[in-house]
């Protein structure tokens, strides 16, 4: 049976895909999971993979040609089968009849677990009457239109793990399909969640660490809160957005890089990495900076996902560090290098540029003194870092020289205030300004 | 052990003649009521009607004294009465509602009063004999003069556990009266077609226990042979196997023909010229201690006594819900709970 | 503290509950002048007279009531069946009479009494004399069913149970009567309904109660050595059960093991199935496992019996399967 190609949706905001390469020649043997082509999306370029076994039959959309999703781009099929039909479809399917291939996909699965009924011994032999393994269905893999077959998908495409393992996988923001099961059958258990957690950005962009409680609370807007949502982004803008100017001291952030520098290679942080690791601390203290606008709600966050803006030759983007209020300096240096590193080589994948819960943009490095950036909705805030400089201060006896840094905060006044974050502003400050403080 | 025969019946003055004629058309009265009652759907699931056997309880009751015990069948209503339970109470047990004596959870077999030291009416043939033996048992632990009086009907002698039961109490010399109410029928299945011996007091022989057999129409014979059985446990602490030969004059149960596939209307219409109310009232009449006027009289007062039960009944609540789990188990955990018990 | 044998432990609850309440007797098949069929009412004869020790005739069905009868009126039997297997012709009386009169009586009549007797196999008595009946009890609201393990709870049980002024079913094993443990010589009453924890670890826990208990406590002691550490919660009641020691433990360790004696269908088990499926859905890391005797009739030859009845090989087996080790 014949497997249709559609250009599929692989990043959460594209609706247009275009083809950069072909990975398989037509004629080419094909199994289900194998990488098809290269698919430039609005962020990134992704592999397009086969959800079916056979041959690539037809490649229906040429190298650089662009496809909305749900086009039909290519067939695979047995060698010998007919697929004139599905083929002469395709203009019409390319125009936007196909369904979304999220659909078709999720159809096979509804008729795979109908004809997989887990099979039971008519009678129980005794002593121990643990139920018998589930048998995984006899012969090969039943559904060739299968979706990309998940490790644990024993069980006809259903992902079987413990209920136990799906908890702990929610508590910890895992994807439970990119989790091999060790159990019987395939059963992702919870040695395996453990482990997959333990692995970093194996399977994961970012570890993310469990906690207790839930990861953010939603507050329904006052009426007062209502009022000043509407009047300020009358006066300006859907996004009416004030700025806030600090100047921070770095004397002792210099000194403790010096000190970390003197003991070895693998202790150099950067201005930036100190940085990012009080902004993330000074986050978890002021979730009312740390949330996203609703609408009708402001939904603050009890976890810190932190934005981090990276210019790329094709421009702007986000890569997240999660948690990052939980990570070591080291670990935010290490994962800020290499998401800056993917960014510009365009390998992100989408969920590693999704999911921030508060921005920084640091164009230090161009000599910046001081600037605005441009909030990301719907995050309420963002922090605009200059370049750290040597500046003359007055000092007893005459002046000193000190390092400085010179930060605006970019403030969505729908959901925070002035003084709200002024505060913010002055935790940032005394952990910078103390840097031992962020051992702590 | 020679076997007693039915005693002379013994006459009474006409004041305690009249208490034992209130006694059994109280019952029956109430029971014409109870079948009415069953008709209109008041009373549900198995009702078993007492009419015709009315001489063996009031007879049998009329000479124990008020600490002595009773414990009987699921054929319990007109012995509740003749001890003395309210008829209220029993109605609105039958009716299933919170007033009754069980509170609506017993229904028509199981009339219970701890203050009458009535133990209850048991619903599984046979099984309540072991208990009577056992109230024997704590009478005489207790050095005692109680008796307890364990009333059957007549298909329970094949049960192993009135075998059992008679057998200890003839091996321990209980103060207990087995009252084999002898109604001719078990269910639908005549004595001679159950029991390999048709004088079931001979029983008693088995178990070496005083045995006596009377006629349960009479309700002067029946006190005269229970005063006998009575004094002997009381006394001698001795256990006796009382007969009393009687005949319900309605179905097993209202879901049975009065007469039919295993009785006659003929014998029916036989046994029924000894109605045991009819023969107290006409030896009353003759004795000149009951005018007519007297009897309308009185059968006025017990119809109201009996209308009176049936609309308090009706007027009862149903038990609350909270009831269903409420009396599974004494609670041990409230202190409340546990004095109560204490205070027993 | 003195080290007592079960049987022993058996017969100080009997003697200490019979001076402390004279309303308590002792009613049975052999327990007067033979001193008992196991020899727990060693002694009682002499000290209490033969009004409060009472050998009866072979007669199951017809004791059971004459304690129920005297426990209407006030006193507080204690009915000794020589096995339970004999008690199936008394459970008329049971659960008819005894579970049933407090309720059917509107709250009139309680009936405290005790119950009690071995229950399970011993060695190669095949198949009538070798059964549980927990189950069985425990399936009759108005009961309570206790299943003590060791001299310890033995004595504190029973006390309790003679106290109580409900009918409680007093299961004791055959097997039993010999262990030995640790029994102070005060005063003690253990309450019924509460579980104990016999065994503590994190990796699994063992749900069980009466005789298995002491497996439980030999397989935990025997994984131990291989590093895996289990929660051995023993019953001790299985009717009202400990629906909150066996949650705690669960939701400690995500495995559970039910280790009984009885059959499979309707057992102990299944109701400690029920409840953990329930109570601790979503911290379960594989479904629970239970070990019981072979769906069979107890059979005499040696291998057989062995073959039929739950042990420690078979619930370690079941440890590491839940554990996911093999």
């Amino acid at each position: 049976m014949a497997t249709k190609i559609f250009m599929e949706a692989l990043s959460p905001t594209m609706e247009e895909g275009r083809l950069v390469k072909w990975l398989k020649n037509e004629g080419d043997a094909v199994k289900s999971g194998e990488p098809l082509a290269e698919v430039e999306t609005d962020k990134a370029i992704m592999e397009l993979v086969a959800r079916g076994d056979g041959v690539l039959r037809k490649r229906l959309v040429g190298e650089n040609e662009s496809r909305p999703v749900g086009s039909l781009v290519g067939v695979i099929a047995a060698p010998d089968e007919n697929i004139d039909a599905l083929v002469s479809e395709a203009g019409g399917a390319a125009a936007g009849g196909a369904k979304p291939p999220a659909e078709v996909v999720a159809k096979t699965q509804e008729s795979a677990g109908a004809t997989s009924v887990p099979q039971r011994p008519a009678q129980s032999q005794g002593e121990a009457s643990a139920p018998p393994e589930q048998k995984t269905p006899a012969g090969p893999p039943a559904i060739p239109t299968q979706g990309q077959p998940s490790p644990a998908s024993g069980n006809g495409g259903q992902l079987r793990s413990s209920p136990l393992a799906r908890r702990m996988a929610s508590d910890r923001g895992l994807d439970l399909s990119q989790v091999r099961g060790s159990g019987p059958g395939g059963r992702i258990i919870k040695r395996d969640v453990e482990s997959a957690a333990a692995a970093p950005s194996a399977a994961q962009p970012s570890v993310r660490v469990a906690r207790t409680g839930a990861d953010y609370e939603d507050v329904a807007l006052t009426q007062i809160r209502k009022t000043i949502a509407k009047r300020l982004a009358e006066s300006i803008g859907p996004i009416p957005t004030f700025y806030l100017t600090a100047e921070y001291d770095l004397t002792r952030v210099t000194e403790m890089r010096a000190a970390m520098a003197e003991m070895g290679d693998e202790f150099k942080v950067s201005v930036n990495d100190v940085l990012m690791k009080a902004v993330a601390t000074a986050l978890s203290q002021h979730p009312e900076v740390n949330a996203h606008w609703l609408g009708d709600k402001i939904r603050y966050y009890n976890r810190v996902h932190l934005g981090m803006a990276v210019a790329t030759p094709d421009g702007l983007i986000v890569p997240v560090i999660f948690d990052a209020d939980q990570k070591r300096m080291r670990e935010i240096s290490r994962e800020a290098k290499e998401l800056a590193k993917r960014a510009r080589e365009r390998k992100l994948k989408p969920e590693e540029y999704t999911g921030s819960t508060f921005s920084i943009s640091n164009l230090g490095m161009f000599g910046i003194d001081q600037f605005t950036a441009i909030i990301n909705p719907p995050e309420v805030a963002i922090l605009a870092i200059g370049t750290a400089q040597d500046v003359v201060v007055p000092a007893a006896g005459g002046t000193a020289v000190e390092k400085r840094v010179r930060v605006t905060m970019s403030c969505d006044h729908r959901a925070v205030d002035g003084a709200v974050g002024a505060a913010f502003l002055q935790t940032l400050r005394r952990l910078i300004e103390n840097p031992l403080m962020l051992v702590f | 052990m020679a076997k007693k025969k039915p005693e002379q019946t013994i006459r009474s003055d006409a004041e305690l003649n009249r208490e034992l004629l209130h006694s059994m058309l109280l019952q029956r009265r109430f029971e014409e009521r109870c079948a009415e009652a069953y008709a209109l759907g008041k009373i549900g699931g198995f009702c078993h009607l007492y009419i015709g056997q009315e001489a063996v309880s009031t007879g049998s009751l009329s000479v124990l004294r008020p600490d002595d015990y009773i414990i009987t069948t699921y054929r319990d209503h007109g012995q509740a009465l003749a001890r003395g339970m309210n008829p209220r109470a029993v109605m609105a047990e039958l009716f299933g509602r919170v007033d009754g004596c069980a509170h609506g959870k017993g229904g028509s077999m199981h009339m219970f009063d701890k203050s009458l030291n009535f133990l209850g009416g048991h619903g599984i043939v046979g099984a309540h004999v072991p208990l009577g033996t056992g109230v024997g048992f704590a009478i005489k632990y207790r050095g005692g003069d109680q008796v307890c009086i364990c009333f059957m009907g007549e298909s329970v002698v094949n049960t192993g556990a009135f075998h059992e039961a008679l057998n200890m109490a003839g091996l321990w010399k209980l103060p207990v009266v087995y009252v084999i109410e002898n109604n001719r029928y078990g269910m639908g299945t005549a004595l001679e077609r159950a029991s390999a011996i048709h004088d079931i007091y001979e029983r008693g022989a088995s178990y070496n226990i005083p045995r006596a057999v009377c006629d349960g129409q009479d309700v002067f014979a029946v006190r005269a042979a229970m005063q006998e059985c009575v004094d002997r446990a009381r006394t001698e602490s001795l256990p006796t196997l009382l007969e009393i030969r009687t005949y319900r004059f309605m179905g097993h149960s209202m879901s049975d023909a009065v007469s039919g596939t295993y009785r006659s209307k003929a014998e029916l219409d036989e046994y029924m010229k000894r109605d045991p109310i009819m023969l107290l009232r006409m030896h009353m009449q003759e004795q000149g201690e009951l005018t007519e006027d007297d009897l309308h009289k009185l059968d006025d007062a017990i119809k109201a006594t009996v209308q009176d039960a049936w609309d308090f009944a009706d007027a009862s609540p149903e038990p609350p819900l909270e009831a269903l789990f409420e009396n599974v188990l004494v609670d041990t955990t409230s202190d409340a709970a546990a004095e109560a018990v204490a205070a027993d | 503290m003195p080290v007592i044998t079960y049987r022993d432990a058996l017969n100080q609850a009997l003697r200490e509950e019979m001076q402390r309440d004279d309303r308590v007797f002792l009613m049975g098949e052999e327990v007067a002048v033979y001193q008992g069929a196991y020899k727990v009412s060693k002694g009682l004869l002499q000290e209490f007279g033969e009004m409060r020790v009472v050998d009866t005739p072979i007669t199951e069905l017809g004791f059971a009531g004459v304690g129920v009868g005297a426990a209407m009126v006030g006193l507080r039997p204690i009915i000794e069946f020589m096995t339970w297997n004999f008690a199936v012709l008394a459970l008329d009386q049971v659960l008819n009479s005894a579970a049933k009169l407090l309720y059917m009586s509107g709250g009139q009549f309680n009936v405290p009494i005790v119950f009690r007797g071995p229950n399970g196999a011993a060695l190669q008595l095949s198949a009538q004399h070798s059964q549980s009946f927990e189950s069985w009890l425990a399936h009759i609201p108005g009961l309570k069913v206790v299943t003590p393990g060791t001299p310890y709870d033995a004595k504190g049980l029973l006390k309790a149970a003679i106290r109580d002024d409900n009918p409680v079913c007093f299961l004791e094993g055959e097997m039993l009567y010999n262990t030995k443990g640790e029994v102070p010589e005060e005063e003690y009453v253990i309450p019924i309904g509460k579980a104990d924890l016999k065994r503590e670890g994190d990796d699994c826990t063992i749900v069980t109660n009466g005789k298995m208990a002491l497996v439980a406590m030999q397989v935990a002691d025997q994984l131990a050595k291989d590093g895996i550490h289990v929660d051995v919660v023993d019953l001790r009641t299985v009717r009202p059960m400990d629906v909150d020691a066996i949650k705690a433990s669960v939701e400690k360790t995500n495995r559970c093991v039910v280790l009984e004696e009885g059959w499979e269908l309707a057992g102990i088990g299944a109701q400690v199935v029920d409840y953990v499926q329930r109570e601790c859905f979503d911290l379960l890391d594989a479904p629970v496992y239970r070990v019981h005797q072979a769906d069979v009739p107890m059979p005499y030859a040696k291998n057989l019996e062995r073959a039929a009845k739950p042990d420690a090989a078979k619930t370690i087996a079941a440890v590491r399967k839940v554990m996911y080790l093999e």
